[in-house]
């Protein structure tokens, strides 16, 4: 006879750490607020299963910011930066395998988007975006420029400190999340109505990045290190008896 | 005092914000990357079951359509499975991903998914759940990903027995998660993020 542990469903989501629906404050989310309350019911295998993406899929640039959108022999301008840290589950354990895709401003707080407006220039070498999929211990890597702030339409004169964005798939569709990763000491953290949506400092600090000097690459690239946590699952343990026991 | 329970925490959403097209689908952003968006087409080769398309939009409370949305849908294949590393079930089609994104029309916002009409799959008890397909929308002034369920109008019988549909509280609401058949094979699915029409989002 022997213990096996075995996947449960999906711990429930903590929704008391989580941005509530309506936010008045961050003036968009009082119409795209849903005003009843959620269905809760237990995780079933369309939320306990995930797409696939294949370390195949990656090309050699997709984890290079400063690199991928550039003319060959020109580089992104702006602080040079490396962001690395690990994808867990609540369990402690890295997910392995798994889409990480980031999203950002380019140094002057300026995105490509049609639909963007601030008059900070466009840097004809920066494209804004990359993708990469973690390694076996749940470790993702990418280097990038550092992202300015920028000013955008809520109150008249809110500005949204330095991030990058990201979104995660895990390993069940329960546990998909797109989030932000803050700089350590950015003034504008304190201000913004978007950070202003979590409900304690304790959630604002788990998206803020410290600066890393042990990975920074000396005369190259500074560092920051981000973690992120995705839903976990129950873990359980049956007895292995043999038949008649 | 207790010892520590030294579990993690999920890590905080924030929203995807206006411009999640230039990370998530940026060759419809304008910005060419990886040979194609994530998600663009389900289908890598002929695909088993009935091929058929979905589409819709999103409203706001004012009943706005959304024009800065991204919707993803997860589903089985025809025969019920899953294209995941966690399905121990069986082999699902090869060439059917299971796995939607979209943007929908720049213009419009409508968006649309040419798909095949999924299987049934178990629920935990082991009874049979109604065909359906998982949605998740993301935007601008959406705080956490929002999770729902597409189910069929023409699959009464098996929507009768669903442990979903059948235990929901307000049977009223159950119509907004009914995709409503137009044409052979078309079928449309709006959600409503607010308002007497609100789609019924879950907490799974
Ligand atoms: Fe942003």
């Amino acid at each position: 006879m022997s213990l096996i542990k075995t996947q449960g469903g999906f711990i429930t989501r903590d929704r008391g750490r989580q941005p509530d629906a309506y936010t008045p404050d961050y003036k968009t989310s009082v119409k795209r607020s849903p005003s009843a309350a959620l269905l809760s019911f237990p995780s079933s295998i369309s939320e306990e299963t995930a797409p696939m993406f294949g370390h195949g899929m990656l090309g050699e640039l997709d984890n290079d910011l400063i690199h991928n959108y550039a003319a060959a022999g020109e580089s992104a301008i702006g602080p040079r930066i490396i962001v690395h840290g690990r994808v867990l589950d609540e369990n402690g354990n890295g997910i392995p395998n798994t889409l990480v895709e980031f999203w950002q401003a380019n140094a002057g707080g300026r995105y490509r988007h049609k639909k963007e407006s601030y008059l900070a220039p466009l840097d004809p070498n920066f494209g804004g975006c990359g993708r990469t999929i973690t390694g076996e211990d749940g470790s993702y890597e990418f280097r990038t420029v550092q992202p300015g702030p920028y000013p955008w339409p809520n109150r008249m004169n809110d500005w949204r400190p330095a991030h990058i964005h990201f979104s995660l798939f895990g390993h069940g569709f329960a546990q998909r999340l797109i989030t932000q990763m803050y700089f350590e000491g950015d003034p504008h953290i304190k201000l913004c109505p978007i950070v202003g949506v979590l409900k304690s400092q304790e959630a604002v600090d788990a998206l803020t990045a410290p600066l890393d000097m042990n990975r920074t690459v000396p005369m190259d690239s500074r560092a920051y290190k981000f973690d992120m946590v995705l839903r976990g699952r129950r873990q359980t343990y049956f007895e292995n008896r043999k038949e008649g026991m | 005092m207790t010892q520590p329970l030294d579990y993690l925490k999920e890590s905080p959403s924030q929203t995807a914000g206006p411009y999640v097209h230039i990370g998530c689908v940026p060759n419809f952003a304008g910005i060419k990357m990886y040979d194609g968006d994530l998600g663009a087409s389900m289908k890598t080769g002929p695909v088993q079951g009935q091929e058929i398309t979905i589409k819709g939009h999103v409203y706001d409370g004012t009943g706005t359509p959304l024009r800065d949305a991204m919707i993803e849908i997860w589903q089985p294949d025809a025969a019920g499975l899953f294209a995941s590393a966690n399905e121990t079930r069986g082999t699902a089609d090869p060439n059917f991903t299971g796995f939607g994104r979209t943007a929908g029309d720049m213009d419009t916002g409508e968006f649309t998914f040419e798909t095949v009409k999924p299987g049934a799959v178990p629920w935990p008890d082991g009874r049979m759940q109604a065909p359906h397909i998982t949605f998740w929308i993301v935007a601008r002034g959406i705080n956490i990903g929002l999770h729902t369920r597409m189910y069929f109008e023409d699959e009464s019988d098996a929507n009768a027995t669903d442990p979903i549909l059948t235990r929901m509280e307000h049977q009223n609401r159950v119509p907004t998660l009914l995709a409503t058949k137009t044409a052979d094979g078309v079928y449309t699915f709006d959600i409503h993020l607010q308002g007497p029409q609100e789609t019924v989002f879950f907490d799974m």
